[in-house]
């Protein structure tokens, strides 16, 4: 698979030389390939947000590179602003940055920064908005009228619009409902599969990134223990709990009766995956009969 | 991100003498402090002065890089006094270029305004890095009781210094989370003229003025619900009380500032 983003050796440190310093990030080899979709997990603190900092040229490396289509993204002012239109960047509650009269203007925020012609704003605002499922009536109100989810949308479409080839999203479902959150991740995917994006989604549930990802990146205490298929990284559950993160709650039922000494599949992470392996176990243990 | 390193009424933790202080002794012997400053005019007075300041920093243990730093935001005033006192002063005439003319008596009221000034701002400086902003507001409330009297409202206003202080870091970083934001958006915040510079502050701003409202109004609300209702019959859970060392360094402080009164007075 093709790289599309690399750190070589990243390292970031916070307040340095004042009582408040510390190392956020330590020699972090991270990669990211053209196409996939990653969830980065890691609890609070772990360094997760300042990783993706890097990733789009938001925070300057204290040491190491960071790579864009194998070009450092520091080389010129010049890289850094446009890898910043590449690489899109949702942060939390991105809801609280909307600032423009109409949810129209706001999303074209970035494609304007861009200084792409009007014809091309357009199209690009309006099929953003259709990516978030958001209506042309919509288009034309007050960002401040809408409800929370909408506004939420609303600012993922505003990133959307610049059809960056990387979708960053810091936590992009905290504090939905159930229906806000499948709505969000189906918006996300949907972009995914239509631009062949990359999508990077940092979260803490492992619910949620075990469901939609490809691949799981680790994060603890500024450095990457883990990386890899989510069956991969979640046989390591001792040492996630030991983190303060965890396994999903199949995953850990699953692990329980192989410890019990049922002989089964225990490498799963969603409830069909799940039902799937316990059936197998079953029928297998009939058989054996 | 620069911002996240202003310094402004900051606190550092830590153990030190000075930290451990009643505060209204060290808003005391701040006010004491400056006090003397303006009384001092001379070398001698500006040298006790300087001697007591690198003590005091030195008692405190914040590192010296910290304290300096927050020199920085006031370094074009510091420039342009030392320059208009150097130029003009009357006096002894040392050079002259065009209306440029450089004195004896210039130079030396230079040197004592750059002093004056900077240990002005850092020896405010230390009360806020050595002292808590509730323990500040604490002992400003009880040394403005007085005025009560007088019908000030000395709770309401130290309540309201109190909340600022504590929102000032959570602005910063909300502002440096918002600029980040809109960064990422291809927002650009440090180039082009003062208009585009002007314009490109926009983005930044409304948000900004949106969230602080919104934080504003749930304090309120938080507030209202543990019965908040201002400070009348409102007990502390930390009482401020006065220690030996508090009398000790009161005397030092007045000690200081008399000598220096009287220093001035002979012309030293």
């Amino acid at each position: 698979m093709e790289a599309i983003i690399q750190t070589e050796k990243l390292s970031h440190i916070y307040s340095a030389g004042t009582p408040f310093e510390h190392g956020a990030l330590i020699d972090v080899d991270f990669t990211a390939y053209r196409g996939e979709y990653l969830g980065i997990i890691g609890h609070t603190g772990s360094g997760k947000s300042t990783l993706i900092q890097h990733l789009n040229g938001l925070l300057k490396p204290t040491s190491g590179r960071v790579l864009f289509e194998g070009k450092d993204i520091w080389e010129t002012k010049e890289r850094t602003h446009q890898t910043r239109f590449q690489v899109g960047l949702v942060f939390q509650y991105p809801e609280y940055q909307l600032f423009e009269e109409t949810v129209y203007k706001d999303i074209a925020f970035g494609p304007r920064n861009m200084k792409l012609s009007e014809a091309e704003i357009d199209r690009r605002v309006r099929e953003a908005a259709a990516f978030v499922g958001l209506s042309d009536a919509i288009l034309e109100q007050s960002p401040f009228e809408l409800s929370g989810g909408q506004k939420r949308r609303v600012a993922i479409a505003g990133v959307i619009a610049m059809e960056p080839s990387v979708l960053i999203l810091d936590e992009p479902t905290a504090g939905l409902d159930p229906v806000g959150v499948e709505n969000i991740l189906s918006n996300i995917h949907d972009y995914h599969v239509a631009k062949n994006a990359t999508i990077i989604i940092v979260s803490h549930s492992m619910e949620e990134v075990a469901r939609t990802v490809d691949r799981l990146v680790v994060v603890n205490d500024g450095r990457i223990p883990f990386a890899g298929a989510p069956c991969e990284v979640f046989a390591h559950e001792e040492e996630l709990i030991a983190m303060g993160l965890g396994v999903p709650q199949v995953t850990r039922v699953l692990h329980q009766l192989k410890k019990l000494g049922v002989d089964v599949d225990d490498t799963v992470y969603t409830m069909e995956q799940a039902k799937a392996a316990v059936m197998a176990a079953y029928r297998a243990r009939k058989g054996a009969v | 991100m620069a911002l996240k390193d202003i310094t402004l009424g900051q606190y550092f933790p830590g153990n030190s003498i000075l930290h451990r202080l009643d505060p209204r002794t060290k808003i005391l012997l701040t006010v004491m402090y400056i006090v003397a400053l303006f009384l001092a005019k001379q070398l001698v007075g500006y040298g006790i002065m300087m001697v007591v300041l690198a003590s005091a920093i030195a008692v405190s243990k914040v590192k010296l890089k910290t304290i300096f730093r927050g020199l920085k935001p006031i370094l074009i005033i510091i420039i342009i006094t030392a320059f208009l006192n150097l130029f003009w002063t009357p006096g002894q005439t040392i050079w002259k270029w065009g209306f440029l003319n450089l004195t004896v008596e210039g130079i030396w009221s230079a040197v004592f305004m750059v002093l004056r000034i900077s240990m002005l701002i850092l020896c405010t400086f230390l009360l806020t890095y050595t002292t808590s902003p509730i323990l500040l507001t604490d002992g400003l409330e009880n040394l403005m009781n007085p005025l009560k009297k007088i019908h000030v409202p000395v709770h309401e206003l130290s309540m309201m210094m109190s909340i600022a202080l504590r929102f000032i870091p959570t602005l910063i970083e909300e502002t440096d989370k918002i600029m980040s934001a809109q960064k990422a958006r291809g927002a650009d915040f440090d180039t082009g003229g003062l208009m585009d510079k002007a314009k490109a502050l926009i983005p930044l701003l409304v948000p900004l003025f949106i969230s602080a409202f919104r934080r504003a109004d749930e304090l309120a609300i938080a507030m209202e619900c543990r019965c908040y209702h201002g400070g009348e019959g409102r007990t502390r859970l930390r009482q401020l009380k006065y220690r030996k060392a508090d009398a000790a360094f009161l005397v030092g402080g007045l000690a200081v500032c008399v000598a220096v009164g009287v220093l001035a007075h002979f012309g030293l």
